[in-house]
């Protein structure tokens, strides 16, 4: 085509610059920051109830192999018993019984020192009867020693009390499996709040947006191709949400971990550090919350495309 | 290219707007659509985009009938099409460029494909200067223009422009004018909807159609 109608056919080419092919969605609508907040929001509560719900099935199990691979036998002196005696006697019960690994008598001392904690330093222990520990290793073949540890002692040494832990152990069991449960429900109903307002935000965006959708229309464009367009809008805006949310919940997690770690060094920190485990996550634990943000990603543009397809073929 | 056989239509459960339309636009031909404010040539315009459904007869385009064709037959036959709107429908967030090249960008091709092209055009409509421009700071005519250059960059079939020249002084219709006509030569079918008696004397060869009281009467243009 030669220049017929420009007045300024002469004038030095003015180029555009780079790849400026803006959205054709607009971004920076109030519409879409509200969606980032709201994902942003969900994002951090489904890594929240995720990482918390692996927290106490880690810490279930690591307290329920600690606990299980041993037993503990309490040795209460009855008051002619010279327990010194007694404690020697069990454990030699305990060394000889099949199947048995180390065993380890805690001393007077040893016994002191565990309850101090609670007892505090001024009392003295040695008025007190206090019944005595020894912790045996029940080794591989766990239930026939404990067993057979538990028909010798009932024979030879009735003092003595076995305790595997077992009831304790499924008890925590059980709790830490119902925590789990309502963790993982929670999180259903956040994905599904989240999935409910993402289809609120791309209706809301197509109605908005109806006269673009319309000229895009009439320039030629498909559906798949406007369908495209409102993917990579929300899809844009899903990314942003759970990049807020996913890394605002690592940050919390890496807080709490770091706050046990320093606490562990204070008074009671050791308690807490024992019954709570050290709030670690580890790396796959990071791993799921990068990838529950992910999804969430993912999930925002899927949804909203497929939203937007069923909608513009209605619209026909 | 495109013939109405009886249609009418009637907008919601009013009266027809246009009824008892016979005609057809052959290939590469020229002609002005005319009539009285209100008249209904917008209304036309709309039906031989496929932008409004006939609510009697039938309108076949590009040798098909428009009552039979999916939705992906209707985007094929767009892309056949140009239209400059009354209002212009200009993205307002897109710059005047991009919005000349967005046909081309719903065929899904690449910019650095395009933008030669789309830079030669908005120089050729006077726009040269203006492309980083977003239309809410465009002067009325250069809005115009840019619809128009918008219509043009396919190089489609068939154009349909409603009253391109509505908003500019009349030496620049007269340009703009020109510019459908060169379109024309190069064997583009050219529909313009315009109200503007002087200006269509000035271009006697063309056809007109004329609608009033809801029926088209039918003027052959002087021959060239
Ligand atoms: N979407 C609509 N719903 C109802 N009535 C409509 C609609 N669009 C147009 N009309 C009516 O149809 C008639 C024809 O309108 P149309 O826009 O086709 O006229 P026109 O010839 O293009 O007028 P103008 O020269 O002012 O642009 C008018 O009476 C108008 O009020
Ligand atoms: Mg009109």
């Amino acid at each position: 085509m030669t220049p017929t109608v420009a007045e300024e056919s002469s004038a030095a080419p003015i180029e555009p610059a780079g790849d400026r092919r803006m959205p054709l969605i607009p971004r920076n609508t109030i519409a879409g920051r509200a969606l980032i907040v709201v994902v942003a929001i969900m994002t951090f509560l489904a890594c929240l109830t995720a990482g918390s719900a692996l927290l106490v099935a880690q810490a279930s199990s690591a307290w329920r192999s600690d606990v299980l691979s041993d037993v503990t036998i309490l040795v209460k002196p009855g008051p002619t018993d010279d327990v010194d005696r007694l404690v020697d006697k069990v454990v030699a019960i305990a060394g000889k019984s099949a199947g048995t690994g180390n065993v380890h008598p805690y001393s007077a001392d040893d016994s002191r020192k565990l309850l101090r904690p609670w007892l505090g330093d001024r009392l003295d222990l040695s008025l007190l009867p206090v019944p005595r520990i020894i912790v045996v290793h029940a080794g591989s073949q766990g239930d026939e020693a404990v067993a057979a540890l538990r028909a010798a002692l009932a024979q030879e040494a009735p003092q003595a009390d076995l305790d595997d832990h077992r009831v304790w152990s499924s008890r925590i069991g059980v709790m830490a499996g119902a925590v789990v449960a309502l963790a993982a429900a929670l999180f259903v109903l956040v994905i599904v709040a989240m999935a409910t307002a993402i289809g609120f935000a791309t209706r809301g965006a197509v109605a908005e947006n109806r006269e673009i959708v319309e000229v895009l229309h009439f320039v030629g464009a498909s559906n798949r191709f406007v369908a495209n367009e409102f993917h990579s809008h929300f899809q844009r805006l899903g990314l942003q949400g759970a990049a807020i949310g996913g890394g605002t919940a690592i940050a919390f997690f890496v807080a709490a971990e770091t706050l046990s770690h320093w606490s562990v060094n204070s008074p009671g920190g050791a308690e807490i550090a024992a019954l709570f485990g050290a709030f670690a996550l580890g790396p796959y634990g990071y791993a799921g919350l990068i990838l529950v943000a992910a999804v969430v990603t993912l999930l925002t543009g899927l949804l909203s495309r497929t939203i937007v397809l069923r909608h513009l073929r209605v619209l026909q | 290219m495109l013939r109405f056989e009886d249609v009418a239509l009637r907008y919601g459960a009013g009266d027809e707007v246009v009824s008892d339309l016979n005609f057809s636009i052959a290939p590469q031909s020229f002609q002005f659509l005319t009539g009285p404010s209100g008249a209904g040539k917008t209304t036309l315009l709309r039906l031989m985009l496929l932008s409004l459904r006939p609510t009697r007869g039938t309108i076949h385009i590009f040798g098909q009938d428009s009552a039979t064709l999916t939705r992906d037959d209707v985007t094929a036959l767009r892309r056949r099409i140009g239209v400059v709107f009354q209002d212009f429908r200009l993205l307002d967030h897109l710059t005047t460029y991009e919005n000349v090249a967005l046909p081309l960008r719903a065929l899904g091709r690449a910019e650095s494909s395009y933008r030669a092209e789309v830079v030669e055009l908005l120089r050729w409509v006077g726009l040269g200067q203006r492309m980083d421009a977003i239309p809410p700071v465009l002067s009325g005519g250069e809005k115009q223009r840019a619809a128009i250059a918008r219509a043009l960059i396919v190089r489609p079939e068939l154009l349909l422009a409603d009253e391109p020249t509505g908003n500019v002084d009349p030496g620049l219709a007269r340009r703009l004018l020109r510019l459908f006509v060169e379109l024309h030569r190069l064997g583009t079918a050219v529909v313009i909807a315009t109200h503007d008696l002087q200006l269509m004397e000035q271009f006697g060869f063309a056809r007109r159609l004329v609608v009033g009281d809801g029926k088209l009467a039918i003027f052959e243009g002087a021959p060239e």
